[in-house]
């Protein structure tokens, strides 16, 4: 073991904010799907808190012995409309009960009040779209999502013009909280099914009874790659530089995964290959792209560079880990990180930018404040245009965006610890209700025919 | 298991005989030391077996960090896989 190896690890975590952002158990709750609501509830609380019951505490065991910190431990169940479309009744009920088990296990969020409805609503989507705000008002670790589209599928434009008034009813109920609401739901084209980052984590039909996804984390480490190198370095160096500290991170991921499973007794699941910012200094994906050579985030060569940024971060991933799922590539979140605000704030990063960013990077419009009176119609308009880029793209694209009730561009708005701050980012007012009070459907577009 | 020791501070008389010694008294074998002293600040990295140890890896990485603040160094025990999975392939 050479120690310049051991030192560039420690410095790497002490200096340059590397982290494992999450370990996320996944746990199936098809099997605690009954026609009663109450004993359905009861059997979730009782399987939720049997599997995870050591959650914590292995995160932070792992965390100890290792010195790499765990900041997150989460769990993602299945989608609840599932649950929901056999029991009836009032789906808040199952929020709660999720709620409880978050709370009694010590866990930092817990996702999937989902439904999935990218080619139509089956029975128990619709009630449980409709109750998402007041679930999401009635819990705090709670995070909801629902699925829109699909290359396969289509996109659902019933669903796209839904989520649009479900997403300010969020804001709306929890305006005297920072809009908090509308920050614990995501909209999704392609969700993955084992992601392990919130607010979009579900645990997908597809999945084992219980696994253990891993989320990395790390873009402080990249900057300071990049910053070490010559100014004068050509993009392909810089791209090797960017996969050989994707590799590591992975590696690191990967190890922490497997050995988190091992303690609870879980299989592994994945390892997301992600670059994910917190609002601390030295974190930002931003600043990764402004040293590359940009003066903000933003100017003209943005979406180049996380083009470059991104695929670097899969190449270098894909072989430290042995399997690679969830949304792995770069994050843009505008209010949990501080180049992106600083973008924001002085105008130099656009909503229109960030559109054209989400075509490369791995996720989609995400913790973006727009202003109060925006409305429903125009919400579900940004939501149709990033359905139909994630759509042609063959890629997961993401919507949460965050009314600002009562405030104007130029504002801010605090939520405070890792979902940071973001300003009221101008939003073209244009009209477009025609079109999506059309509904219907989009048809799969032609990548979906493959076989 | 083997873990790693990692000591940084101000060099002066002694750093590696009070690391050695915490070591010795918990049955803790040292394997491997490195050290570099580079514009007087003393950086060591040992490399240890803790397969004999009387008490825990926590409780043995606590006194270890304790007895760094005493002595204002830091020092910082980690398990060794965790270098061995980003390092080698």
């Amino acid at each position: 073991m050479q120690t310049s190896n051991i030192l560039e690890t420690i410095k790497m975590i002490d200096e340059e904010c590397l982290d494992i952002r999450t370990i996320t158990m996944g746990i199936s709750l098809l099997d605690c799907a009954d026609a009663d609501i109450h004993v359905s509830c009861r059997k979730v609380e009782e399987k939720i808190c049997r599997l995870a019951k050591d959650l914590v505490k292995v995160g932070d065991d792992i965390s100890r012995e290792y010195g790499i910190p765990v900041v997150n431990k989460r769990i993602s169940v299945t989608p609840i409309s599932m649950l929901a479309a056999a029991s009836g009744g009032d789906p808040v009920e199952y929020a709660l009960t999720l709620e409880r088990c978050a709370q009694k296990l010590g866990v930092n969020f817990i996702g999937g009040y989902s439904a999935l409805v990218q080619k139509g609503y089956a029975s128990g989507d619709q009630t449980l779209i409709e109750s998402i705000p007041r679930a999401l008002n009635a819990t705090e670790h709670v995070c909801a999502s629902v699925n829109v589209g699909s290359t396969k599928a289509g996109i659902n434009m019933d669903a796209v013009r839904q989520m649009g008034q479900i997403i300010r009813k969020c804001s709306e109920m929890s305006a005297d909280n920072n809009c908090i609401g509308a920050a614990k739901l995501v909209v999704f084209c392609n969700a993955p099914e084992d992601n392990p980052f919130m607010a979009g984590a579900f645990h997908g039909v597809g999945e084992a009874d219980c696994v253990i996804n891993v989320g990395v984390s790390g873009p402080g480490v990249v900057r300071a790659v990049l910053a070490k190198a010559s100014k004068h370095a050509t993009m392909d160096e810089l791209a090797d530089l960017i996969k050989r500290t994707a590799f590591k991170i992975t590696r690191m991921g990967q190890m922490v995964g497997k050995e988190a499973g091992k303690r609870l007794g879980v299989p592994f699941g994945i390892v997301d290959l992600s670059l994910a910012p917190t609002p601390a200094v030295g974190d930002s994906v931003a600043y990764i792209l402004e040293e590359m050579g940009l003066e903000t985030c933003g100017a003209y060569g943005t979406t180049a560079c996380l083009a470059m940024l991104n695929d670097a971060v899969k190449k270098g991933g894909v072989m430290a880990t042995s399997h690679v799922g969830g949304l792995s590539g770069a994050f843009i979140p505008v209010s949990e990180d501080a180049g992106m605000i600083h973008a924001a704030s002085c105008g130099c990063l656009t909503l229109e930018k960030l559109e054209a960013m989400t075509a490369v990077c791995s996720v989609g419009l995400d913790m973006i404040v727009v202003p109060g009176d925006t409305s429903a119609d125009i919400l579900s308009g940004i939501i149709a245009d990033e359905a139909a880029i994630g759509m042609v793209n063959t890629k997961t694209t993401a919507v949460r965006l965050i009314p600002a009730i009562g405030k104007k561009v130029g504002d801010v708005l605090d939520f405070g610890g890792l979902l940071g701050s973001g300003p009221v980012m101008p939003v073209n007012q244009e009209k477009n209700s025609v079109f999506v009070n059309r509904g219907g459907r989009i048809p799969a577009p032609l990548q979906a025919l493959k076989n | 298991m083997k873990a790693v020791i990692s000591v940084v501070g101000a060099d002066r008389v002694g750093i590696l005989a009070m690391a050695a010694n915490a070591c010795a008294g918990h049955f803790v074998n040292i394997l491997e030391v490195a050290q570099t002293i580079l514009d007087g600040v003393f950086s060591m990295t040992m490399i240890v077996d803790m397969n004999e140890m009387d008490i825990t890896f926590d409780e043995f990485a606590l006194e270890l960090e304790a007895l760094g603040v005493e002595n204002q160094l830091v020092i910082r025990v980690m398990n060794q896989e965790i270098f061995q999975a980003m390092h080698t392939i």
